[in-house]
């Protein structure tokens, strides 16, 4: 982004305020991520530590001898204090070692990158109707006095429907009694995949579509009662190149803002949709090592879960900056 | 052809508002969910858990008001025994977390300075852990079953809360009354519980309205996962969750009715809430 200043205007003052507001706040943010991811994994890998549950019998089976179990004991390093236990993991984490399952017998990290694939096919699709179908209700409903009112009864329906009830009713109406789309797992190969996908990704999105729908419908109404947009059809410009080039360009943050947020939140709501359709995600992967007690398996998909919503947070932040130039002042 | 809406006229502050028919039918949408809930294990026409294999997935009937489930089961009943669990759970988060964040919110604000900074600090990490998760961890750590999920939970809904009610007790707190009463040589504890508490508490009581449906859903999933309240004890999440084999066979009637009474629900309590924080003020 190189916002130059109007020309003719003393350029380098205002320049070095504004950019030096965005480095600081991308260095706070930064630093923000790191603690907050930090802080966020030491409490789960705290919490984790206390889980019942015996890693040791676990590995070895019930029959090893005392010798044996202290010996993997001591191997996996369990008579650490809790700290340094944490730091094993997190300087391991580093090297890209997710650590070794204990159910599977397999590096975490083969385990979750399949199911990662799948999540975030998902969480696009999601994301896309999500996007898509939500902002253009809410404009609708913010532009039109017509509409207004349905799609305001529609988004506070919507937003009401959670994802495993909504998920039951689609593979009910659709899959069951249509046969439309198959009633659950996640294919094989990419067009089945997608197919397989379709009910589980809406599913996921009536709740965050509504909510999209319902800010966005609030943005432009907002901006409509401005003063600028009166001046504007005062001054004869007709509506259409009003709401283009005036209402929505200022809407456009608030409802990015919402968007982010429902990104967020879908990717959490992956869990439990995928329970609900059998899909081989990672939020499944979760609950099945969480009932197996396969403590590295859920620390590391709990990481990744927080880690993304983390990420996905940051860019609504750092994007809100970049298009606002009122934020980069860095007030 | 859309046309711009152009609400600026302002309403002239009339002496009698036309009725607001939405508050009066959520609010009394509320009120029955909260009684149903409170006396529907009296009420109820059946057993919740005596099952019937011959009168499986039988459709509404005058005898089964919401039909039977897979084992036979009265659906209306455990619909009605469910209500208590779900909306006990709704009402244990609402009320902990309601506590907490605002007790938090208005320690933080009196406080200023330092506290007030590292609170802050705290509060956005937890935001960055998605409640879904700490609830499904906190079952891992103790166990699955109703208290685990429930306490998460309220844990994760303070946030919310104390951001809320944080700005608006920090707006309280440099009002010139606070000023006054310290000067008049209140502690701080009185000022802030017998004042500046009451002053936000109805912004409070909207967003423990509107927590209260989030809440509801939220334990519902963690039911419906697997690894909050376990069968045979009806839920309403576990009722969704139990329906799913019968989907299949094409009797949705179990799923369907649980899924109904949680979207009701959740609906009736976001309208109140909704009315209520426009009327106090509350920016969302």
């Amino acid at each position: 982004m190189s916002a130059m200043p109007e020309a003719g205007l003393p350029v380098a003052t205002p320049r070095r305020t504004w950019r030096s507001g965005v480095v600081s706040r991308v260095i706070s943010s930064v630093f923000g991520i790191v603690g907050t991811i930090l802080a966020a994994s030491f409490v789960i890998f705290a919490a984790l530590s206390f889980a019942p549950g015996d890693p040791v019998a676990q590995i070895l089976g019930a029959k090893a001898t005392d010798k044996a179990r202290a010996a993997k004991a001591a191997e996996l390093g369990l008579d650490d204090p809790l700290v340094v236990r944490y730091w094993h993991w997190l300087t391991s984490v580093m090297h890209g070692d997710l650590g070794t399952s204990f159910t599977y017998r397999e590096d975490v990290t083969k385990l979750v990158e399949p199911r990662l694939e799948t999540t975030f096919l998902l969480v696009l699709m999601a994301a896309l109707m999500m996007l898509v179908v939500g902002i253009a209700l809410g404009l609708l409903g913010g532009i039109s006095e017509r509409w207004r009112p349905y799609v305001s009864a529609a988004a506070g329906l919507g937003i009401s429907v959670p994802t495993f009830v909504a998920s039951s009713v689609l593979i009910s109406v659709f899959a069951v009694q249509l046969g439309w789309f198959p009633t659950y797992g996640a294919g094989e190969g990419f067009a089945d995949r997608v197919k397989h996908l379709v009910l589980p990704a809406v599913a996921l999105s009536v709740s965050y579509g509504a909510y999209v729908t319902q800010l966005s419908a609030a943005a432009v109404r907002e901006e409509a009662c401005k003063e600028h947009v009166m001046t504007s059809r005062g001054r004869g410009i007709p509506g259409r190149r009003i709401i283009f080039r005036h209402l929505l360009r200022n809407a456009s943050l608030p409802v990015m803002t919402a968007s982010g947020l429902a990104i967020a939140g879908l990717v959490a709501g992956a869990v439990v949709v995928e329970q609900a359709f059998a899909i081989d995600g990672i939020g499944s992967l979760l609950i099945a090592s969480i009932s197996s007690k396969d403590y590295p398996v859920v620390l590391a998909v709990s990481l990744v879960v927080v880690v993304v919503f983390v990420a996905v947070m940051t860019i609504i932040d750092v994007a809100q900056v970049l298009l606002d130039p009122r934020q980069r002042e860095g007030k | 052809m859309a046309t711009i809406a152009m609400n600026g006229a302002t309403v002239a502050p009339t002496e009698r508002r036309p009725k607001d028919w939405l508050l009066i039918i959520s609010s009394v949408v509320c009120a029955l969910v909260a009684l149903l809930a409170a006396v529907g294990a009296f009420i109820a026409p059946h057993s919740p858990n005596q099952t019937d294999v011959l009168a499986a997935s039988l459709g509404p009937s005058g005898q089964h008001w919401f039909g039977t489930d897979g084992i036979g089961r009265d659906i209306f009943s455990r619909v009605l025994y469910g209500a208590r669990i779900s909306c006990a759970a709704a009402g244990i988060i609402v009320l902990g977390s309601g506590c907490l964040g605002t007790a938090l919110a208005i320690f933080s604000a009196w406080s200023g300075g330092w506290v007030d900074r590292a609170l802050n600090r705290v509060l956005n990490v937890m935001f960055a852990v998605p409640g879904i998760l700490v609830a499904v961890l906190a079952s891992a750590v103790f166990g699955a079953g109703f208290w685990a999920p429930a306490l998460a939970l309220t844990i994760v809904y303070a946030p919310f809360y104390a951001r809320v009610v944080r700005s608006a007790a920090v707006r309280e707190c440099a009002m010139p009354y606070v000023e006054g009463l310290r000067l008049a040589g209140l502690s701080s504890w009185r000022i802030c519980t017998r004042h500046v508490l009451r002053n936000v508490l109805p912004m409070v009581l909207a967003q423990a309205t509107i927590a209260f449906g989030s809440a509801l859903v939220d334990f519902a999933a963690v039911s419906f996962i697997g690894l909050g309240v376990q069968p045979p004890t009806s839920e309403w999440g576990l009722m969704v969750a139990d329906g799913r084999a019968e989907i299949l066979s094409g009797a949705p009637q179990q799923s369907l009715a649980a899924g109904v009474c949680i979207v009701v629900t959740v609906v009736a309590f976001n309208v109140l809430g909704d009315r209520l924080s426009a009327r106090h003020g509350v920016q969302r």
